[in-house]
């Protein structure tokens, strides 16, 4: 791996900035530039947009819009404003921004930070480097066309003259803004920042542990929170021994909170306010709370595959139904049937949920690392019955995301527990068990029965799913995340297709997580497609690409939600892919085994091949997993390929380690010991290749994830001939002889 | 509330706590060394990491009362600068993304590197098991320890 270019100036900068005495308001222990009048126009400073501002001592700091959890924002939409500066990125300032109105959208989802403000970000930074270079040229009395830029400095050739943007600062203030259409952006080649390789604005406070995360914020006088919920979700309290936990040492506070229905909102449950994190949790121990459990009995996993089974044996709803199946079947000349299964999984952030606040003023000050910040601003107001605008957000850094703090429930928790600390500001802490059992919305298990046939010529003929899904309490439609599109691939694809849909109902609250759909999807799509090859005694390649045809652009079916799919450009990541990992071209040892997949996804596009081995006692080695994606051009090289890497990672462990299983309502698992995230004896080599081809740049937070277990489960199948219909890999005896 | 003093990255520290305050609670809410983390309270997840006499502990396992004359180092000790080979490593590897876990891994691997100069992978996939990323840093974590092991090995032969 190439190294990346961090500079130890940018801590340095940020450091010094932070001790000499720039008013910016209330300061935070290391969190120097969360949110304050940093970014405040005046006569000495160029501000032409929120996102830059430039001092006369050549301070440039730009603003991070969006909220980080380790997707990498808080560099990479900076790194576009900075290139259309034409700014020297490794002396420039990373200002957090907090909820704010005048920088458009704020949340981390959907992989979407990137196709949303990659104009916005763009045409920021040319307009700034338009007003400097007119500053110059007024400065000089020459023409602006004989100007030009490079990393923070205007200059004219012809006279050997050049200012710095500092220098040119003050001047270029008191200029008109341009109208943001006629500023100039920069073309193809001329790109000197994005594309290259940089390291994460924050890592030199991640190194060396300064302040930084949600867990680290402290405030004066701050005191500390722990909060029981019920077992079962959307259970209440009906009594709970508060007198007795007050008398505890430490404790300051215990009370219940009545809570409301809304079960991504403020649930019921006991708040214990302590004098440290340590009393609460202690405390909490402690505490002896009767509730009122209605509404978990039954929801127990085995009864959940049971009905699975039953609803299978009928006909279920019909979703979408083209060609004619049944005639294929009966025409077709290799035929496979399988049931697979995905579980409910928790997103078992490596921070726990949390929050710090602060009721004062009449309103509300708040530390989140929530993904929605705006979302949680509502929640608040609506919880509390405060004034919006009284409600103020600071985004701090979230160990970790992947959709968990999509939701905010955290949030309400705190700011509920800050009205009656009599103005203490307050740290909710969530203990790694609250974690686990109150995902307030987990990744949704599903089922699967399929059918599938070839015809003579080798082409997948028809496709019959009976999807089983979830319904929150009822079956009325699916849960949050649980639904399918009748577009999801083969659909479109294969001439005869049929998909029908039963419900269960549960008690378990669903949501997004990483490639929300697609997660549990492709995993089924991806194996059974390669059930069919093999059956057909054909490529696993060569079958996929057949399948997807001729180069085109398929647009959604009329009434699917979704964007036109590019034949094409998912071709050219199979190709890839396959050529890279030598598909094809290699002899391995018995026991071993390449497996591929491919999936579109938050608009990307991305095939991998894995290579597994396999010992006969069935030990499982993942060796490589070679991943090819386009999105686009790549803005951080370093930062993506991280995300891939990562997505490998979190894939892998998934499939191969993780269900969330229920008893009565209640989540069984509740810490790493029994929900095991992949360690790093068992992670293999990745190896990251992009085809960067020339469509708008896209998000690439999720969509690697949903590839990685369909190859996984792919290449175990080459190397063992075990097919894997049951997540977590686990579940399945991989020994062979 | 019983009296400790703990030497914590070469400074005498008092705290009132209670006996089986774990080190962890002590370090982030009485000595506001904010850097050492809080994962899974179990000694799981190896987010907690710091040294007791230089060998890596779970300080979410620790009491303060067992923690007596010892010297702490955490994160934050390591190198004050921030110029250890590792940190260094890990900044040009860009190893982080969330980046929570990666004090805790340092820890171990600062430890690692002083018991095995020149560790191979599976030295490293040994010493750093017990350290959970959730965001799957592991590749690039591999290699910065790599890089930082090489690093160290120029600095001794400059001496």
């Amino acid at each position: 791996m190439k190294k990346s270019a961090v500079s130890r100036r940018d801590f340095l900068r940020v450091t010094a900035l932070a001790s000499g005495g720039f008013a910016i308001g209330y300061l935070l222990p290391g969190q120097a530039f969360a949110q304050g009048n940093l970014l405040d126009n005046t006569a000495r400073q160029f501000t032409p947009n929120p996102f830059i501002t430039i001092t006369p001592e050549n301070i440039i700091t730009i603003l991070a819009k969006n909220p980080e959890t380790g997707q990498g924002v808080k560099t990479h939409l900076p790194m576009i404003v900075a290139d259309e500066l034409d700014a020297d990125f490794s002396t420039i300032v990373i200002a957090q921004a907090g909820l704010r109105a005048d920088v458009g959208p704020q949340f981390a989802g959907g992989s979407r930070s990137t196709p949303d403000n990659y104009m916005r970000m763009r045409v920021a930074g040319a307009t700034a480097r338009v007003m400097l270079i007119e500053a110059a040229a007024q400065t000089w009395n020459v023409p602006a066309s004989e100007l030009t830029t490079e990393k923070g400095k205007v200059m004219h050739l012809a006279s050997g003259r050049s200012l710095t943007y500092g220098q040119l600062a003050t001047k270029a203030a008191t200029l008109p803004i341009p109208d943001e259409k006629t500023v100039r952006l920069k073309k193809e080649g001329e790109f000197r920042i994005m594309g290259s390789r940089v390291g994460g604005v924050d890592n030199p406070a991640i190194v060396t542990g300064r302040s930084l995360f949600g867990i680290d914020q402290k405030l004066p006088g701050m005191v500390y929170a722990a909060y029981e919920k019920c077992p079962v979700y959307g259970g209440k309290v009906v009594s709970a021994n508060t007198a007795r936990i007050k008398k505890l040492p430490g404790v300051i506070d215990c009370f219940v909170l009545e809570g409301t229905d809304n079960l991504s909102g403020l649930v019921p449950g006991v708040a214990i306010v302590a004098t440290s994190t340590w009393a609460a949790f202690s405390a909490k121990k402690q505490l002896y709370i009767e509730w009122d459990e209605t509404g978990g009995g039954g929801h127990t996993s085995e009864a959940y595959e049971a009905q699975a089974a039953a609803l299978a044996r009928g006909p279920g709803v019909n979703q979408r139904n083209e060609g004619d199946v049944d005639a294929a079947f009966v025409a077709a000349a290799h035929t496979a049937a399988g049931a697979y299964f995905y579980p409910f999984l928790n997103h078992a952030t490596l921070e726990p949920q949390g929050c710090t606040a602060w009721a004062r003023d009449g309103g509300m000050e708040i530390w989140t690392t929530s993904q929605t910040p705006g979302f949680g601003q509502d929640l608040v107001a609506k919880t509390l019955n405060l004034p919006k605008e009284k409600i103020k957000l600071n985004f701090v850094r979230g160990g970790g995301g992947f959709g968990r703090r999509l939701a905010n429930d955290y949030m309400a928790e705190a700011a509920a527990i800050a009205v009656r600390t009599n103005g203490a500001p307050v740290k909710l802490t969530w203990t790694r068990e609250d974690d686990m059992r109150h995902d307030c919305f987990h990744r949704p298990g599903g089922f699967h029965f399929l059918k599938g046939a070839v015809d003579a010529m080798g082409k997948l003929s028809a496709w019959h799913d009976h999807f089983v899904t979830f319904g929150y309490r009822g079956t009325e439609k699916p849960s949050s995340s649980a639904g399918m599109s009748t577009d999801e691939l083969p659909s479109r694809f294969v001439p005869n297709f049929r998909l029908d849909q039963s419900l269960i109902a549960t008690n378990v609250p669903t949501g997004p997580m990483r490639a929300p759909g697609s997660n549990g999807l492709a995993f089924v799509m991806q194996s059974f497609i390669d059930e069919l090859a093999h059956a057909a005694g054909r490529d696993p390649v060569e079958f996929r690409l057949d399948l997807l045809g001729a180069d085109r652009v398929v647009a959604p079916s009329n009434g699917q939600r979704g964007v036109p799919y590019d034949t094409g450009r998912m071709k050219g990541v199979i190709r890839l892919a396959a050529e890279k990992s030598g598909w094809g071209r290699r002899q391995l040892p018995k026991g071993e085994g390449l497996g591929t997949a491919f999936h579109f996804s938050h608009s990307g596009y991305v095939a991998m091949v894995a290579h597994v081995a396999i010992t006969p006692e069935g030990s499982l080695t993942v060796k490589e997993v070679i991943a090819a994606v386009d999105v686009g051009p790549i803005i951080n090289l370093s930062g993506a390929e991280n995300q891939v890497e990562g997505s490998v990672m979190d894939g892998l462990g998934t499939i191969w380690l993780q269900e969330m299983t229920y008893e009565d309502g209640h989540a069984v698992q509740s810490n790493f010991h029994d929900f095991p995230l992949l360690r790093i004896n068992a992670a293999p080599k990745v190896a990251v290749h992009f085809l960067q081809s020339n469509n708008p740049p896209t998000g690439l937070g999720e969509p690697a994830y949903p590839v990685v277990p369909p190859a996984i489960c792919n290449a175990i199948f080459a190397a063992t001939g075990k097919r894997i219909r049951r997540w977590p890999i686990t579940k399945t005896d991989l020994s062979w002889s | 509330m019983p009296t400790y003093t703990l030497k914590v990255n070469g400074q005498a520290r008092t705290i009132d706590v209670p006996a089986d305050t774990p080190l962890l609670w002590a370090l982030r809410d009485n000595l506001d060394l904010v850097g050492t983390k809080y994962g899974c309270g179990q000694g799981l997840c190896g987010a907690c990491t710091v040294h007791l006499n230089g060998v890596p502990v779970r300080s979410c396992q620790t009491p303060v009362s067992a923690v007596g004359n010892t010297p702490v180092t955490t994160i934050e000790g390591l190198d004050p600068a921030g110029m250890h080979p590792l940190q260094q490593a890990w900044c040009e590897h860009d190893v982080p993304q969330c980046g929570y876990c990666q004090a805790g891994q340092i820890m171990t691997a600062a430890a690692l590197l002083k018991q095995t100069p020149s560790p191979t992978d599976a030295d490293i996939d040994a010493a750093m098991a017990g350290n959970l990323c959730r965001c799957g840093t592991y590749v690039r974590i591999r290699a910065a320890i790599k890089d930082a092991a090489a690093r160290c090995h120029t600095v001794e032969a400059a001496k």
